[in-house]
């Protein structure tokens, strides 16, 4: 069926299958390859994206469930192609991802998380983050780099 | 993992919704914030071949006060009930248990009705509503009814609803001032609770529901009474395995979760003041 969706301010028009998971519409449709498929269980959090600018995961809609809305991807976030993303620019500086497979979904729900709460504490930063696992045990840097780009001091 | 084939019907409004559930039948389901259906329908648990989105029926979500209640549109998201102010103010065990329901993305999907129309004995809200004794109001093609919350979950994953009716709003009685206190315990963040307890004292009475120790979720009648006979938090917590049927699973055996009944029965208590 039809399908209407902005993603990342364009608009789109597509033919998907009712079926289809909106994460692998944005990764094999829209080659978006972005945003991580990781448990494909609604656990993990590695396919985190904002529909109308929150976070949701991508494994857990369906395509057509976005007809309408806007959708934002990790390509989405930054100002432009040679530019980051603030909260981009602090998992850098604050050494916030090691593999990498977590950090897109990890972004986006932070980004989603301090849209919500724009001074949270440390306790509800790793609250806001349960839905996202690391695995290579990187917490602490992740936190360290959400706080940080809420204006808060990490030093 | 993707789900079977399937038809998608949109509706835009409730009657467009029940028409639809009347022309397909049990074939079809309703889908709203899809968090319990889509992971069910991706391990093939659940093959619908007609889903119905009623996720854009824009008039089915608000919270109103209505007096002496509070009236919950079926399409409210669990994020917006864990931050609204009438909710915090006159009924803050439901705001509290919709902000423990998995995590950030999923409340900012998933649904009050949603979640009480699935009817997953191992869900916080259905346990949390229960407790609150409220009613709900469902809308088929001969109109609507009003379901008592004590007659609405009739078995695991099973309620009260018909297969051509639609689940459009909940009624919890206020509790402005009320003790309360809701006991989660799980082993993983965002996870189901292994067993919940759900403790409310509304207008004097104590009420308290069990979530995850049968094939519904069940009032601890036992504890209720203990507390109204004037029993001590731990005393009438040794009563609330009483008359229900733990299941068994990976987390937990039927023995360890009715001693987690037990001691999460009293921390309920205690927690809340009750008793």
């Amino acid at each position: 069926m039809e399908l209407n969706v902005t993603v990342n301010g364009t608009g789109r028009v597509s033919e998907v299958e009712p079926r289809t998971l909106l994460v692998y519409y944005l990764r094999d449709e829209l080659g978006l390859t972005g945003t991580n498929v990781g448990c494909d269980t609604s656990s993990c959090g590695a396919c985190t994206i904002h529909v109308n600018g929150e976070s949701v995961k991508s494994c857990t809609m369906l395509a057509v469930q976005a007809d309408g809305q806007e959708v934002t991807t990790i390509e989405g976030l930054a100002p432009s192609s040679d530019e980051l993303h603030p909260m981009q620019e602090s998992f850098q500086n604050n050494h916030g991802l090691q593999c990498g497979y977590c950090t897109p979904g990890m972004v986006m729900a932070a980004c989603s998380l301090l849209e919500e709460n724009p001074a949270p504490t440390e306790g509800e930063v790793r609250e806001g983050l349960e839905g996202n696992l690391c695995r290579c045990t990187g917490y602490h840097n992740i936190v360290k780099a959400v706080l940080a780009c809420s204006g808060q001091d990490v030093s | 993992m993707i789900p079977a084939a399937f038809d998608y019907k949109k509706a835009g409004s409730s009657e467009e919704a029940i028409a639809l559930i009347v022309e397909h039948g049990d074939e079809a389901k309703l889908l709203a914030g899809g968090h319990s259906l889509i992971p069910m329908m991706k391990l093939r648990l659940a093959v619908p071949s007609v889903l119905v989105d009623i996720a854009g029926v824009e008039d089915l979500s608000y919270i109103d006060d209505r007096g002496d209640h509070i009236a919950i549109g079926a399409l409210t998201k669990h994020c917006t009930l864990e931050t609204s102010d009438l909710l915090l103010t006159e009924c803050p065990l439901l705001a509290h248990v919709a902000s423990k329901v998995g995590d950030p993305q999923v409340r900012h999907r998933g649904t009050l009705g949603g979640s009480l129309a699935h009817s997953d004995p191992a869900s916080d809200l259905p346990a949390a509503v229960l407790a609150l004794g409220g009613s709900l109001l469902a809308e088929g093609p001969n109109g609507q009814r009003e379901i008592g919350v004590a007659d609405f979950f009739t078995g695991y994953f099973e309620s009260a609803l018909a297969d051509d009716e639609m689940l459009t709003e909940v009624r919890i009685p206020k509790a402005q001032g009320a003790s309360w206190s809701y006991q989660k315990f799980n082993r993983r963040a965002q996870d189901w609770a292994i067993v919940g307890v759900a403790a409310v004292e509304v207008q004097g009475s104590t009420q308290i529901a069990l979530v995850n120790m049968g094939s519904t979720p069940l009032r601890a009648e036992a504890v209720e009474s203990a507390v109204a006979g004037g029993a001590s938090a731990a005393e009438a917590a040794e009563a609330a395995a009483e008359g229900t049927d733990a299941p068994t699973d990976l987390n937990a055996s039927p023995e360890y979760r009715d001693h987690l009944a037990r001691v999460l029965t009293k921390r309920a208590l205690e927690a809340s003041g009750i008793s």
